[in-house]
């Protein structure tokens, strides 16, 4: 495994032909494991009630924010919006609330899901093993649960109070979620909660033990950068372009396999570089807000996550990832019957 | 065959189907949007080709065999490439399962061909359970490192009699599939190397003609390598001396 001074040496390096060099084997690797495709998906809020205060979300507890959950005729209504737009694989999230969407919630709405997605993921509260197993019957496909930061002082400042502020519940979320049958699961460090080097030493190390303890699970990465909530600055990011694209590019050349994610938080330009040099997988079409895709008309209305830079449609990226001579893909996940048993015959 | 992934568009895809001569291309079953029309890659697989579905992302036997019959549900035939992985670093197959998969399936009747780890006992096993090829790895999936395994396919060449013995995985270059043809595998199968390839459909030729040289080759029994035999008998001349 990479050491934290060979970490910094490519971070600190600033040279263009350094720079250069890396994202071509980056871009080397990523079209000999995985073609010129990229997977689409979209994100999907159902809630965005919570119970954690982490001070840079824009839905945490002592936030004054218009509070909504979808009920189900409200959800479907959401997913045949977003299905209509030509997304199959959802990511359904939620802020972190056991009480304001419970399993039986969650459930409800994978169930719901399948009527619309080829692919379901969630990004919700972690949970007990049991219920990722019962999710994985429901349908559930894949799992995202970002530790934000591995630092652990730095991980008390910024979650001050909630079941998110207890660092190893959510450092063993991905180990429960391997061990309920989960079939992908998403790891990845929000830049500029901590010190980029050693939070990247940290996620490899861990993608590492997952990797060697699970191996049948499909791995995924993303390096969201803070970003503001409807203009207000939480906290700075100070992982410039450069530097990010160094992350990524280092990622791919320690994990080739690996799908690397990038959200439409990113700006249109860098989207559109990054997916030449090493990212497989891009929201498409986003909205994070609760009822964003057509539920509440106005962005006054909308209460979102985090500011989106990339508002291009799902058209649009299609049409892009066609000219550039990528292969977009839709479906890349088919149901099966999730229930465990006995005798497959 | 050709596998149909990594493609940057579909319609490269044809082409090198088309060029390559094959007659049994392979898609993942978890790839085939049958919902949807639009971009629908079974759409772009010519006509008279079979298709053959492979059960990309089962993790055992259980999931391989539901895949299987959704494929066929799905109207997509009855030829089926098991592939168990349960290793996503490597994506190195998992024989035991794959055996499992593979003798449920072949009593259902599927024309079962198995992507293994090249094993003996494991092909044996899967000759026994009915299946209608074993399906040998060269190398790593999409590393083109090409007949890494050599050997150990050899072994299967040379035991295996009654199904067709099939190079999977690995073929980086035309030159390494005629290397599989001369030691007298029956088929390979290629995706990585064309679909990467700058121009895919002139690769996927180039593999068609490498394919028929190799087999070409050894139908013509190519001589054995090098051989240090020559004119005079140092060792045993002296038993013939008058």
């Amino acid at each position: 495994m990479i050491s934290l001074t060979e970490i910094n040496a490519v971070l600190d390096n600033r040279d263009p032909v350094s720079v250069e060099k890396l994202a071509q084997k980056s871009r080397g690797l990523t079209q000999q494991y995985f073609g010129r495709t990229i997977s689409l998906y979209a994100p999907l809020y159902l809630s965005n009630y919570c119970s954690s205060h982490c001070t840079y979300c824009g839905f945490h507890s002592k936030n004054r924010i218009a509070r909504i959950r979808l009920d189900p005729a409200q959800m479907r209504g959401e997913m045949e919006n977003v299905a209509r737009m030509g997304i199959e694989n959802i990511l359904l999230l939620t802020g972190e609330s056991y009480q304001a969407t419970p399993m039986a919630y969650l459930a409800e709405a994978v169930r719901a899901a399948r009527d619309y997605f080829t692919g379901i993921s969630l990004e919700v509260h972690p949970m007990e093993t049991d219920e990722y197993r019962e999710l994985f019957r429901q349908g559930v496909d894949g799992i995202t649960v970002y530790q934000e930061t591995y630092d652990r002082d730095r991980y008390a400042e910024v979650h001050l109070s909630g079941r998110k502020s207890d660092y190893n519940y959510r450092r063993d979320t991905p180990r429960r979620a391997a061990l309920g049958g989960i079939r992908q699961i998403s790891l990845g460090i929000l830049l500029g909660l901590g010190d980029t080097a050693r939070d990247l030493l940290a996620l490899y190390g861990h993608l590492r033990w997952m990797e060697k303890h699970f191996p049948g699970v499909e791995y995924s990465l993303s390096f969201p950068r803070l970003r503001k909530i409807k203009g207000r600055a939480f906290a700075l990011c100070d992982v410039d372009d450069t530097t990010f694209i160094k992350i990524l590019c280092l990622t791919r050349v320690l994990f080739p396999r690996v799908g690397l994610n990038l959200s439409t938080r990113e700006k249109p330009a860098l989207r559109d570089h990054a997916i030449e040099i090493g990212v497989t997988r891009l929201s498409a079409g986003s909205n994070t807000a609760v009822g964003g895709y057509g539920l509440l008309k106005t962005p006054a209305e909308q209460e979102p996550q985090f500011d989106i830079e990339d508002k291009r449609s799902v058209h649009d990226i299609v049409r892009l990832l066609k000219a550039k001579e990528f292969d977009p893909i839709f479906t890349d996940w088919r149901p099966i019957d999730n229930a465990p048993d006995q005798n497959p015959s | 065959m050709l596998g149909t992934g990594k493609f940057r568009n579909k319609t490269e895809l044809t082409a090198s189907i088309k060029a390559s001569g094959t007659e049994i291309v392979t898609v993942a079953l978890r790839r085939i949007d049958i919902e949807r029309h639009e971009d629908n890659i079974l759409e772009y697989i010519p006509e008279g080709i079979t298709l053959l579905t492979n059960t990309s992302g089962a993790r055992n036997a259980r999931e391989a065999v539901r895949i299987a019959r959704l494929a066929r549900e799905s109207g997509c035939g009855n030829w089926v490439k098991i592939e168990v992985i349960n290793d996503s670093k490597y994506l190195l197959p998992d024989n035991a399962e794959t055996v499992k998969a593979t003798e449920i399936l072949a009593a259902e009747g599927f024309i079962v061909l198995p992507y293994i780890s090249p094993d003996l006992y494991t092909a044996r096993a899967l000759v026994e359970a009915g299946a209608a090829a074993v399906m040998p790895l060269g190398s790593l999936i999409g590393s083109n490192q090409g007949l890494k395994s050599k050997e150990f396919i050899r072994i299967l060449v040379d035991e295996i009699d009654g199904v067709p013995v099939i190079v999977d995985a690995g073929i980086g270059a035309p030159s390494q599939a005629a290397e599989a043809m001369e030691m007298g595998v029956d088929a390979v199968l290629a995706n990585t190397a064309v679909a990467t390839a700058g121009d895919p459909a002139g690769i996927a030729l180039a593999f068609s003609l490498a394919i028929r040289a190799g087999r070409l080759a050894y139908l013509s029994r190519l001589p054995a390598g090098h051989s240090q035999a020559a004119a005079s008998s140092p060792l045993t001349g002296f038993l013939f001396e008058p």
